[in-house]
């Protein structure tokens, strides 16, 4: 096998009329968090469940550690571990009665089936709770049990697919814990997330992913350079003054200034470098002749988020009729999951 | 021959799983077991009195053996269909397990819930005066008989469990079927009486087979009036019974594989 753990060629799927996988392309390079990036419906499950041999593509090809998922699925599912959306334990058996019956299914002999669990009981800090009934559990304890359970065999590829929706913020911080160790144990880790800020930490690469087709694909740094670079901002005194600031900001970048009435924010993507700093200097010339007062003004890199609506946006502008569609799940984005980078902005 | 003891291997760890689930669902093996009691009762004191009595109440058993297994069908189609929903069935379809095993696991579980509501039906049957009046090896024979026949009916269960959308579908969609299968036949009247075509119907239908075979097997007698049909099917009852038996396994375990390999979970 090559270097890499998944390999994707022109996968395709449709449910009836619905085309959920448009001609998916990816490569994932081995040991490594490759993060799979997009919103509710963009193809994302559907792509894990391909990948985990849950479903078979309609075209198109996908080799997991250098294994075709549809011509030798067994030997894939030896190779691969399955953490889905929404946790899959049994709610009678206790936490380690879970993993035993995994282990066990996975051909281990009685003594290596409960060695095993306990051993993942006890990195998943789940020992005190070990014989309990994972009805019990709380939201937190039943993903890191069956996050467990996808890592019984070891495998050189896992997958996780959003493993941290849904959780609050303390299981989420463990959940990153556990998939920075498994990287440093040499896994693969195939993520996929609607959180950007998730993927900005975690993922050395990144799959945006929407209507079906990877839209682009790189590094958290490469995505936000291809994309403008940087962003300016103003916040203005009061929210008369918006439509004024808006006007000088779409003078001097490049596409229609994005407005948070509520925070009277504008902010419009700018060239980056000496240009970004002209457009700074132009756009504090003007808003002085046009006379608003400014309470906060400065750059800003480019957020996930930015890229993200930049990307889509290029998809609606392309022409085809149906791909409007696009256009309400942008505005549904969790946005205040992107702003990581806010805090130096203004400063 | 390994694929063989892959299967018994993944198939006994499944049932022990389910086993667990149904240890601890008491009220689950509750209705398997009060469902059967409250046929013998309502079938034997409310029709009993008009249907012969004592004689009447004999003479059901049979029936109500056929009957009891064939509806704990109904635990299979439910069992499978939660396991779907709640994405058990996928996490054992990204294992490299065996493929028949999650199903084979749970019929091969659900027939500890069968053995429990036959011992419990047996036991009621005692106490309103049926009775084992045959040799013994024909009575063990006859509940091996009607075990093998709730086997077969666990995977018609099984195959509806995978193919319900929902767990609410499932639940009635695994119940609806078993009404007319278990009524339109000799289970509790006379197939004579009935008009035609649910006579023929009743007379090739292997749950008259299997209560006439147990009747046969236990013997107890028919009582005068209700006259059992003659066909080949009533000559060779416990035969006719496992032939069927066999051929719903092998095809609705077919079935099921099929479906369980396309199945997506909701």
């Amino acid at each position: 096998m090559t270097g890499a753990a998944i390999s994707l060629e022109g996968l395709g799927k449709s449910f009836g009329a619905k085309k959920a996988l448009d001609g998916v392309d990816l490569e994932v390079p081995a040991g490594q968090v490759f993060g799979l990036l997009g919103p509710n419906g963009a193809g994302k499950t559907t792509t894990v469940r391909i990948i985990s041999t849950l479903l078979r593509p309609d075209r198109g090809r996908a080799l997991v550690a250098g294994e075709d998922v549809v011509r030798e699925p067994d030997r894939v599912r030896r190779r691969i571990g399955l953490s889905g959306q929404y946790a899959a334990v049994d709610d009678k058996l206790t936490g380690y009665e879970n993993l035993y019956l995994v282990a066990k299914l996975y051909g281990m002999r009685r003594r290596v089936a409960a060695d095993t669990a306990r051993d993942l009981l006890a990195r998943f800090h789940l020992e005190d709770a070990a014989d309990r009934a994972a009805g019990t559990y709380s939201g937190g304890m039943r993903r890191r049990l069956d996050l467990a359970g996808a890592l019984v065999a070891a495998p050189p590829v896992v997958v996780l697919d959003e493993p941290t929706t849904g959780l609050d913020p303390q299981s989420r911080l463990d959940t990153w814990d556990v998939v920075g160790e498994l990287v440093g144990q040499g896994t693969t880790v195939l993520l996929t997330t609607q959180y950007l800020e998730e993927a900005d930490q975690l993922a050395d690469r990144i799959a945006v992913i929407a209507k079906g087709k990877v839209i682009a694909e790189g590094t958290s740094d490469e995505l936000k350079a291809a994309t403008g670079g940087e962003r300016l901002e103003v916040v203005t005194a009061t929210p008369g003054e918006l439509a004024t600031a808006h006007r000088v900001l779409a003078a001097v970048g490049s596409g229609t200034p994005a407005v948070d009435r509520r925070a009277r924010r504008i902010e419009v993507a700018v060239g980056a470098g000496a240009a970004g700093q002209r457009a700074l200097a132009a756009a504090a010339h003007r808003l002085i002749v046009e006379g608003v007062r400014v309470l906060d003004m400065g750059m800003r890199r480019s957020t996930l988020d930015d890229v993200f609506l930049a990307l889509t946006g290029e998809v609606m502008d392309s022409g085809d009729a149906e791909e409007t569609a696009v256009l309400p799940e942008v505005l549904e984005w969790p946005r205040h999951h992107g702003h990581l980078n806010r805090g130096g902005v203004g400063a | 021959m390994t694929v063989l003891v892959r299967v018994a291997r993944d198939s006994g760890t499944v049932a022990w799983r389910n086993l667990l689930n149904i240890r601890r669902t008491p009220g689950s093996i509750f209705a398997s077991v009060l469902q059967p009691i409250m046929f013998v009762l309502l079938l034997g004191y409310v029709f009993g009195g008009s249907l012969g009595g004592d004689a009447y109440r004999e003479f059901i058993m049979g029936g109500i053996f056929a009957q009891t297994v064939t509806f704990n069908a109904s635990f299979t189609t439910i069992g499978l269909a939660n396991d779907l929903q709640r994405g058990i069935v996928d996490r054992f379809r990204a294992l490299p397990m065996s493929r028949v095993a999650v199903m084979l696991g749970r019929t091969t579980s659900d027939l500890t819930t069968s053995v429990v509501s036959l011992t419990v039906t047996s036991l009621c049957g005692l106490a309103i005066g049926w009775r084992i009046r045959g040799g013994i090896l024909d009575a063990v024979l006859a509940y091996l008989l009607i075990l093998l026949f709730a086997f077969a009916m666990s995977w018609v269960g099984a195959f509806i469990g995978l193919t319900a959308r929902s767990v609410e579908v499932a639940q009635s969609l695994g119940l609806i079927w078993l009404f007319p299968a278990t009524f339109i036949s000799s289970g509790f009247v006379s197939v004579a009486a009935m008009p035609e075509p649910l006579a023929t119907i009743a007379e090739w239908n292997p749950i008259t087979a299997l209560a006439n075979a147990a009747r046969s097997l236990f013997a107890n007698p028919t009582p005068a009036g209700l006259l059992q049909p003659q066909a080949w099917p009533a000559q060779h009852a416990a035969l006719y019974a496992a032939l069927w038996s066999i051929g719903l396994v092998a095809l609705f375990m077919s079935l099921s594989v099929a479906r369980y390999r396309r199945v997506a979970s909701r």
